[in-house]
């Protein structure tokens, strides 16, 4: 649970918790810091040479961060005294404080990390309130629409789609709705296996909580750590384990939402209406646009009895591709599949510690062997699948020999349970690794996209391609670091992630750079038929494609919902639309 | 001997395309008709026409069997063989340019290729894989006319070689269409060999680029749209013959003399040829281009997306609109490289002034001539910089059997021709100048613009601007199948033409009027003067349809009735148009009035046929009647 002065915790500058993160120690060698996940204290012998070899990059040139905020750089803030005192009076905590409210003006896109490191925002909140329950919220948005004021729905910050940057032109308050203080959960209801919780929870204080009665939600995504419950809503999130327990509008059964129009919910918690289209889908995704979501009722699930993580190595990415949409196609994917290309096996494999026995070396060894040489697997082709199973013990076992079978069919060999729980803790790891680029001229992102099973390999190749060749174009000396995993498989698509960073030593305007690049893969990804966003949403990233993406008679559909939900744009954050 | 034994046996080992996945040419011919696509149609007939899908999917196997290459390192080894021994016999020289060959080879390994040849002959396709194979660079396969597979051994060997077959025409039947294209297209995907094609899709008879024909490139351009590869590279490659090894043939042809068909004994036969001299050839192999450069910005790619990929889908205007304005730049860009020899320069010289010329008058022409083509931007290959006069000697010689030298001057040779008939002298005389022709044709569509800038400037007989440029977009219109014009940039060319023509001292412009200056009256009149075959001949094709023609007629009719009809004013004198005997013009001219609607053109069961509105082709025959001057007989102007 955070208090309201998450900084104390959370890095200001860079990914989670201050702690927790990459170093180079004084031998020269990598090195995971802190106690919070198990690559904790453990050094990372070859990962200095995998940085060195894939990005062209030197110990020696160093970029620092400047060391803090510098408080005198932070706009003003512009707040009404009339707003204020009506404000005090509510008695809702607020803050005008500069650190917290640069804190809550951003997200965590590249550029707005690299502007926290090296550079200004114009515009940031000019207040931030904490309100502690629906009815506080409610106050605020009264409050607002009183006094004219804009504001803007905060979670946990981890947006990755510039939703949280404050628009520059905004010329009204710009108040910071910081949900975090709304993190009870209200009821849980056994029967019907379901829990009504407060939007601003955080997702492992969520599961946390749960598991203390025994269930779980099983909504994972990678940010779980810090993302929260309104959040996963407003964006339309999507867990790990969605295979068993479903994406985030699987899960919700319930949501209450307070908009400048007045509170929008439902008359019943069911399964299912047929009461015209589901305005929950309105909701969900209208990333901060029409109203705060305050609390939600969400679908339980018992703690599952057993977990078993697994890989397998295949000798190429088409035919772990293939094996992939099999096991989609027979609807007997484990609660959590992934699929990743030769570059991020090798990004995973340079990230393994320090072993402590020579017996584990030397089965690592014979490993190597058996699958290199004795299987005649090229090292520098294969790629990996991590799976998660849950459930009973019995048919956990019997439902990995069903995959594993599948996997045999398409030249896939088991690698172990190791390989497969490294590969998941590795997700949660992966993010703190691109504020270690960034001290060292390594500019870095993942994005992702969704797209039909036939177009996967087109579109995994020709993206990579065009990133290299993008990058070769813009002056980029050392050619790009850029990997795919599927993370996700449905029963026609599957969805894709793409990591991509490049060595920007001797580009003058590397952000620049890396946002044309980007947008350049964006463009290959519609072309090659894939979708906007899987589960990162739109923000104001993404905006410019979403006439092409859902219609121009689609975007007016959206549009008039918010015109009628929010006619003077108190939720002003500009996303999306 | 040894040498060429030598050379064919030589180690092979070309550089491939980065993301080749090898198979043999048996493989590519399963995974086509196991493919999504052609299963699918297959599939669909099926469902038509009642017939069992074994039976469909055996014909597409027969399909298969009688397009498909079977690429044998052994055949090409015996054609390399052969061939040397037969090029070395028959040509003098080849010249490439080494750098195109580089790129090709850098464009071989980034992304599947498509060779665009020009086509002057059965040589093109023989001469460029001989080409690759001495670079060490990869054998494409090539599209060929099935008419090949009548020739029995040799069409087995060109199959083994490295061509595939296609039938000249298969529009309506949908399980060709989809056997082919899918043959093509794995054959890109995978990279497995450069495809080769002609966008002009047959021999050019008059050695004047066709217009191209839009089918295989929107089936190369198709991987690409959909994605399934990166890029692809279209790359240009003009061949140009300082004598074309079938010069008569055509010339026969245009006049109406049916071509033999292809067979063995019929290439024996050309073994006549083998003592014969054809000169220098020249392939220029163009820079490599991407064919995502060109398109980006160009596609709505929705299309693409909102339809499994497998499924036969007409592409959309834009798509139709695009693959059509890729032909035109690439067959632009096969002009722009097309090396033009000296003797190409002399023929145009010549038929200015027949029917005979005085050998110095020629020379300095010619030589200025050179000067105007190199302003215009033509490529010229002037001979280890010989003198002009050496230069055009050999010319004369290679081009014996057309032109000779009498007395001093150089004259037309129609030999046999006096004393026969009339008719056979018009005869003979026609089958000269149509092989003479075919050589000044290789300068035509490097002129076009600033000519047809300077005919209109005659037709108009004013210097408004405005006026002429509307004459010059009326001839553009008039000869949009005649020439290369890239579609829709009237305006572009019209300036262009104005701008060749003032870089040239001929033209002065202003903001609304253009004049002749006074030394730019030579250029003007040899300009038009160049084009004025063309002007006459269709001037005579049209007066043909607004008098002589029935009102309804089909090919067949069309083109004996308008050759009699010429022929007879010939016969009295009342033209010197022999070119418009070329049945090349003749469809050319027809094609254009259907284009410009005063012809209408109906699909029947026999072929196509024609109906005239009389009062357009009138309507066009007046633009031409009040504004060509008439020629005066023998007119000397230079």
């Amino acid at each position: 649970m955070h208090g309201k002065a998450r900084q104390e915790l959370l890095k200001w500058n860079g990914w989670g918790y201050n702690d927790s993160k990459f170093i180079f120690n004084k031998k020269g060698q990598a090195e995971f810091t802190g106690r919070r996940y198990r690559l904790g204290g453990m050094v990372l012998p070859t990962f200095k040479e995998w940085i060195e070899k894939t990005f062209g990059a030197s110990l020696e040139h160093k970029s620092t961060s400047r060391a803090s905020l510098n408080v005198n750089d932070v706009p003003p803030s512009v707040v009404n005294e009339e707003f204020l005192r009506d404000l005090i009076a509510t008695k809702i905590s607020y803050s005008q404080d500069a650190e917290d409210r640069v804190f809550r003006g951003h997200g965590h896109c590249l550029h707005e990390i690299f502007a926290l490191r090296e550079g200004i925002f114009r515009r940031i909140p000019d207040i931030v309130v904490w309100p502690v329950c629906h009815e506080d919220v409610v106050k605020i948005v009264e409050l607002a629409c009183k006094h004219s004021l804009c504001i803007i729905p905060f979670g946990g910050g981890t947006s990755v789609s510039s939703a949280l940057e404050c628009p520059e032109e905004e010329k009204r308050t710009i108040v910071s709705l910081d949900t975090s203080q709304m993190n009870r959960i209200l009821w849980i209801d056994e029967k019907n296996l379901t829990a009504c919780v407060e939007a601003g929870i955080v997702g492992q204080d969520l599961e946390k909580q749960l598991a203390e009665s025994g269930f779980c939600t099983g909504h994972e995504p990678d940010s779980m750590e810090f993302s929260s419950l309104g959040g996963w809503v407003a964006t339309r999130a999507s867990g790990m384990k969605k295979n068993i327990y479903g994406n985030i509008e699987d899960l919700v059964i319930h949501i209450k939402m307070v908009t400048p129009r007045g509170i929008v919910e439902k008359n019943c918690q069911v399964p299912r209406m047929s009461t015209g289209p589901d305005i929950h889908h309105f909701i969900m995704g209208s990333e901060g646009t029409l109203g705060v979501v305050t609390e939600v009722t969400i679908k339980i699930r018992p703690v599952p009895e057993y977990q078993k993580y697994g890989s397998v190595v295949f000798p190429n990415f088409e035919r772990g591709v293939a094996c992939l949409r099999e096991v989609a196609k027979q609807r007997c994917a484990p609660a959590s599949i992934r699929l990743v290309d030769n570059a991020q096996f090798q990004f995973g494999h340079a990230l393994k510690p320090q072993v402590a026995s020579i017996f584990t070396s030397f089965l690592d060894g014979l490993k190597k062997f058996y699958i290199t040489k004795f299987k005649g697997f090229d090292p520098n082709v294969l790629c990996v699948a991590t799976l998660l199973f849950e459930g009973d013990r019995e048919k956990v076992l019997q439902h990995e020999k069903q995959v594993y079978d599948i996997a045999t069919k398409f030249g896939g060999l088991a690698a172990g349970e190791d390989n497969g729980q490294r590969g998941y803790m590795l997700t949660f790891v992966i993010a703190y690794l691109r504020d270690l680029g960034l001290d060292y001229y390594i500019i870095g992102e993942s994005f992702e996209t969704s797209v039909p099973w036939d177009r996967v390999l087109d579109l995994c190749r020709n993206v990579k391609e065009r990133i290299a060749r993008e990058c070769k174009e813009k002056g980029v000396q050392f050619a790009p670091f850029s990997t795919c995993r599927v993370t996700q498989t449905y029963d026609a698509g599957a969805c894709v992630y793409f990591y991509f960073a490049f060595n920007y030593r001797g580009i003058s305007d590397p952000i620049h750079v890396y946002e044309q690049i980007e947008r350049a893969a964006r463009e290959e990804i519609l072309a090659n038929g894939g979708s906007l966003s899987h589960h990162h949403g739109v923000g104001k990233l993404r905006k410019r494609w979403m006439k092409e993406s859902i219609s121009d008679v689609g975007l007016g559909m959206l549009r008039s919902v918010k015109e009628y939900v929010d006619p003077n744009n108190i939720f002003g954050n500009k996303n999306l639309l | 001997m040894s040498s060429d034994l030598r050379y064919a046996m030589k180690c092979y080992a070309p550089v491939i395309y980065k993301g080749l996945s090898p198979c043999k040419p048996s493989a590519i011919k399963s995974a086509v008709l196991h493919s999504e696509q052609v299963q699918y149609v297959i599939r669909q007939l099926a469902k038509e026409t009642g017939e069992s899908s074994d039976i469909i999917q055996e014909a597409a196997m027969e399909i298969l069997d009688e397009m498909g290459h079977s690429m044998q390192l052994g055949a090409v080894r015996f054609f390399a063989f052969t061939l040397s021994k037969i090029f070395k016999r028959l040509f003098q020289r080849v010249c490439v340019n080494e750098e195109g060959m580089q790129r090709l080879q850098q464009a071989i390994q980034e992304h599947p290729v498509v060779l665009l040849p020009s086509h002057r002959s059965y040589v093109d396709f023989l001469m460029l894989s001989y080409l690759l194979y001495t670079y060490d660079l990869a054998l494409p396969v090539i599209a060929a006319g099935i008419d090949f597979l009548g020739m029995k051994i040799v069409g087995e060997l060109l199959r083994r070689a490295g061509a595939f077959f296609m039938r000249r025409s298969f529009g309506g039947n949908r399980l060709y269409w989809a056997v082919f294209a899918e043959y093509v297209k794995t054959m890109l995907r995978n990279g497995y060999a450069p495809v080769e094609f002609f966008l002009e899709g047959t021999r050019s008879r008059t050695a004047k680029t066709l217009t191209p024909k839009f089918g295989l490139l929107s089936i190369v351009m198709e991987p690409f749209f959909k994605r399934e590869v990166f890029d692809t590279y279209l790359v240009p490659i003009s061949i140009s013959y300082e004598r074309i090894l079938e010069e008569s043939l055509y010339a026969y042809e245009l006049l109406g003399v049916p071509k033999p068909k292809e067979s063995t004994s019929g290439l024996l036969k050309a073994r006549r040829i083998l003592s014969d001299n054809f000169g220098t050839i020249h392939i220029y192999v163009g820079q490599p281009v991407s064919l995502r450069t060109l398109a980006s910005g160009r596609i709505n790619r929705c299309p693409y997306n909102l339809v499994p990929r497998h499924l036969p889908q007409k592409p959309s205007e834009d798509i139709q609109e695009f693959v059509s304005d890729v032909a035109y730049k690439m067959e632009l860009l096969q002009i722009e490289n097309m090396v033009l020899s000296p003797w190409v320069l002399a023929a145009a010289v010549l038929l200015q002034n027949l029917p005979a010329m005085d050998f110095e008058l020629l020379i300095e022409k010619t030589l200025w001539l050179k000067g105007l083509t190199q302003t215009f931007g033509g490529f010229i290959e002037w001979p280890d910089n010989l003198c002009a006069k050496k230069a055009i000697t050999s010319g004369l010689a290679l081009h014996s059997n057309v032109v000779c030298l009498v007395d001093g001057h150089v004259v037309l040779n129609d030999k046999g021709a006096e004393g026969g008939a009339v008719g056979e002298i018009v005869f003979k005389r026609a089958l000269a100048i149509l092989m003479c022709g075919t050589y000044r044709n290789q300068l035509l569509n490097v002129f076009v613009r600033p000519s047809l800038v300077a005919v209109a400037l005659q037709m108009t007989r004013s210097f408004r601007k405005e006026e002429v440029y509307s004459c010059f977009s009326f001839l553009r219109d008039v000869f949009s199948d005649e020439f290369i014009f890239f579609p829709g940039i009237s305006l572009k060319d019209f300036e262009e033409g104005c701008f060749l023509l003032t870089k040239c001292d001929a033209i002065q412009t202003t903001q609304q009027e253009i004049y002749p200056t006074d030394k730019g009256s030579v250029v003007i009149s040899f300009l038009s003067a160049m084009f004025r075959p063309f002007l006459e001949g269709y001037q005579l094709i049209f007066r043909y349809l607004s008098k002589e023609a029935k009102a309804a007629f089909t090919e067949k009719q069309f083109i004996p009735g308008v050759r009699n009809f010429v022929f007879q004013l010939l016969e009295k004198g009342n033209t010197q148009c022999y070119e418009a005997l070329s049945s090349d013009i003749q469809k050319n001219a027809l094609a254009a009035l259907v284009q410009l609607g005063a012809v209408k053109k109906k699909k029947m069961t026999n072929g196509f046929t024609y109906s005239i509105n009389q009062e357009a082709v009138n309507k066009i025959l007046d633009m031409f009647d009040s504004r060509i001057p008439v020629q005066k007989p023998v007119a000397a102007r230079l």
